[in-house]
């Protein structure tokens, strides 16, 4: 969909030597000659590519900044002139966006808050005591929630909230977190495993318990891959569409994702108003995103191997 | 993910052990029950609500697949009768014939994507970290929306520049074709999951060591065979990884079709995960608890196939 696949041979091909090429400079090869240049074909084929990336960002901004005469028209490409906001102050009205935006701000926050902390603590229980059996089996534990989809437990979890006065944002934020705590409690352990044990008996010679050691020397050293953590903890909760609308009850205190889906029939046709609307649900999380980048790239990769 | 973190028995802790025990020895009182404790307060508050939300639900939903409950009231134990209409129900057979096909055609378009993105984004190009940044970016918003998005798309701008072009086929929007919807589902769910499958991939390609690539250029191999035979054999593992990664997540689409088709024209596009979620609208609650339960079973095998296949792997 990207990029035609015939690009592979190119694309695979010329960027290797240039990638051996690093170090070997001199070697005499004909590729080291030319590894100093940047491959042109290459950078063009990869810019064609991010353009079907931003295609549906391009359309979005396009549609959102349009007067209603010109969105009714659904012409996508068609730079919008005269700028309107008229979209977005009718969005803002008609989906009381503060009060979604709200909503959404509260559930990300305590899911973000609530993982770094919850998954932290069970991490370093856990790598300190990983001889005791007991907690090498809550690691595994813990763990399987990996392998349990969603719409697995779906039906018993809204039957569940409801019973116990959680089918509300409350519920949502904690079965966030819950379903967090997998990926989270497997980035934290292998991160305490790798961290020098003499750090902390340093801290308990002089006097530290060991919940002292934990909150005064490990959990700060722990803050970048609690970055990583509370990143993919914030754009999974932000982004959420199937758990708040199934687990809230009432529309009125509904997230943002889930506010687009229910004014679906009140937007109808104008675009104006539904691409504005999508704008500003989207914007906090690419923000977000361009701003924390390095850990979202890194977190990745470690999350998957290693 | 998670071949990568069996953890090793060897912990800082066992350097930690009081001095003067025998380390082979089981001590037959514990030594430190002061620390102890706090490690399991540590631990705890995360255990038990992990296991009021996630275990008991589950739990329940195996338990009520062996009843006629409706949701709400009194119900009977009816054995395996759930699972036995399930193998005859047109509806489920045809939504788990749906969502693994839809799973396997996206799981070989992003694999595809991705690798080529991979390969061309370790190479040495201009603006390096704008495209990386570019193409990470469907990876970040929400599905729902990004569905509604190319909704928009699928049914007013490609039919649009098809009539302009005199496309024949595509004039119509394939969203209202039931033989084609489907592909408007493989595309974007592609289009949102290649960054994750691209970025496993850009690890994969920074631990193929240089030097085979030297080696293998002075032998005169050609760009592409290169590819075949040195670099896919090297990154197998993290084929693997993508491929079964990808599969279990694209089992449990379910917001992208929202968005796009909400399951029509019809019921062509209805996957497993949409026809749970019916177990509310029309009182078979139990039967899609059944039905729950057989969808865990395939994600389960798939995960520990995934688990078996990568523990002999080393590198990874």
């Amino acid at each position: 969909m990207t990029l035609p696949t015939t690009t592979i041979p190119g694309g695979a091909a010329s960027s290797i030597p240039r990638r051996s090429s690093d170090n070997s400079q001199g070697a005499g090869l004909p590729t080291s000659r030319r590894s100093d240049r940047h491959r042109w074909g290459t950078t063009l084929l990869l810019i064609l590519g991010a353009l079907t990336v931003i295609l549906p960002f391009y359309v979005t901004i396009s549609m959102a900044f349009k007067t209603g005469e010109q969105a009714v028209e659904g012409e996508a490409f068609a730079w919008p002139a005269p700028f309107s906001v008229e979209g977005f102050t009718t969005a803002w009205a008609l989906t009381d966006f503060p009060r979604a935006f709200t909503i959404s701000i509260l559930i990300t926050l305590a899911t973000v808050i609530g993982t770094i902390l919850l998954s932290a603590m069970a991490s370093y229980a856990i790598s300190r005591n990983w001889e005791k059996k007991a907690y090498r089996w809550a690691f595994y534990y813990l763990l399987a929630a990996m392998f349990l989809p969603f719409p697995v437990l779906a039906l018993s979890q809204v039957k569940l909230t409801g019973m116990v006065e959680l089918a509300n944002p409350l519920g949502v934020a904690l079965l966030h977190i819950m379903f967090q705590i997998s990926f989270s409690t497997l980035l934290f352990t292998a991160f305490l495993r790798s961290l020098p044990a003499e750090l902390e008996e340093s801290a308990r010679m002089d006097g530290a318990s060991t919940a002292g050691a934990f909150w005064r020397i490990v959990f700060p050293l722990m803050a970048p891959r609690s970055a990583t953590v509370g990143i993919f903890a914030f754009l999974k909760s932000w982004n959420d569409f199937m758990m708040p609308s199934l687990i809230i009850a009432d529309p009125t205190l509904q997230t943002l994702p889930v506010i687009q889906e229910i004014f679906q029939t009140q937007f109808s046709n104008n675009y104006h108003v539904s691409f504005a609307s999508y704008l500003m649900a989207m914007a906090p999380a690419i923000i977000a995103y361009v701003i924390s980048q390095r850990w979202v790239l890194s977190g990745l990769t470690q999350g998957a191997v290693k | 993910m998670t071949t990568t973190t069996k953890p090793t028995r060897r912990t800082p802790q066992t350097a930690d052990a009081p001095a003067g025990r025998d380390p082979g020895a089981r001590p037959p009182v514990r030594r430190r029950p002061r620390a102890d404790r706090v490690y399991l307060w540590f631990l705890l508050p995360t255990l038990v609500l992990f296991t009021l939300s996630i275990t008991m639900p589950a739990a329940m939903g195996i338990f009520y697949s062996f009843t006629d409950s409706v949701g709400f009231g009194e119900f009977d134990f009816v054995g395996l009768n759930n699972y036995l209409v399930m193998f005859s129900d047109p509806a489920i057979l045809s939504s788990y014939g749906f969502t693994i096909g839809v799973a396997l055609c996206t799981v070989i378009l992003v694999n595809v994507i991705a690798l080529t993105l991979a390969i061309g984004l370790t190479a040495k190009i201009r603006a390096k970290t704008t495209l990386r940044t570019i193409f990470v970016m469907p990876m970040v918003v929400s599905g729902i929306i990004i569905a509604f998005v190319f909704q928009f798309i699928f049914a007013n701008t490609v039919p649009a520049a098809a009539q302009a072009l005199q496309l024949g086929v595509l004039e119509e929007s394939i969203l209202a074709d039931p033989d084609l919807a489907w592909i408007s589902i493989v595309l974007v769910t592609a289009w949102q999951a290649v960054p994750q499958a691209m970025l496993i991939y850009i690890a994969g390609l920074m631990t193929v060591p240089r030097d085979v690539y030297e080696a293998s250029a002075i032998d005169g191999a050609s760009a592409w065979k290169q590819l075949r035979s040195i670099t896919l054999p090297l990154i197998s593992g993290f084929v693997l990884i993508n491929v079964i990664i990808g599969f279990k997540d694209f089992l449990g689409t379910y917001e992208i079709i929202v968005g796009l088709t909400d399951g029509g024209p019809g019921t062509s596009t209805r996957s497993v995960a949409m026809t749970i979620f019916s177990g509310f609208d029309n009182g078979d609650y139990a039967y899609q608890m059944a039905n729950s339960t057989i969808f865990f079973l395939i994600t389960l095998t798939i995960a520990l196939i995934q688990l078996r296949l990568t523990r002999g792997n080393a590198r990874i």
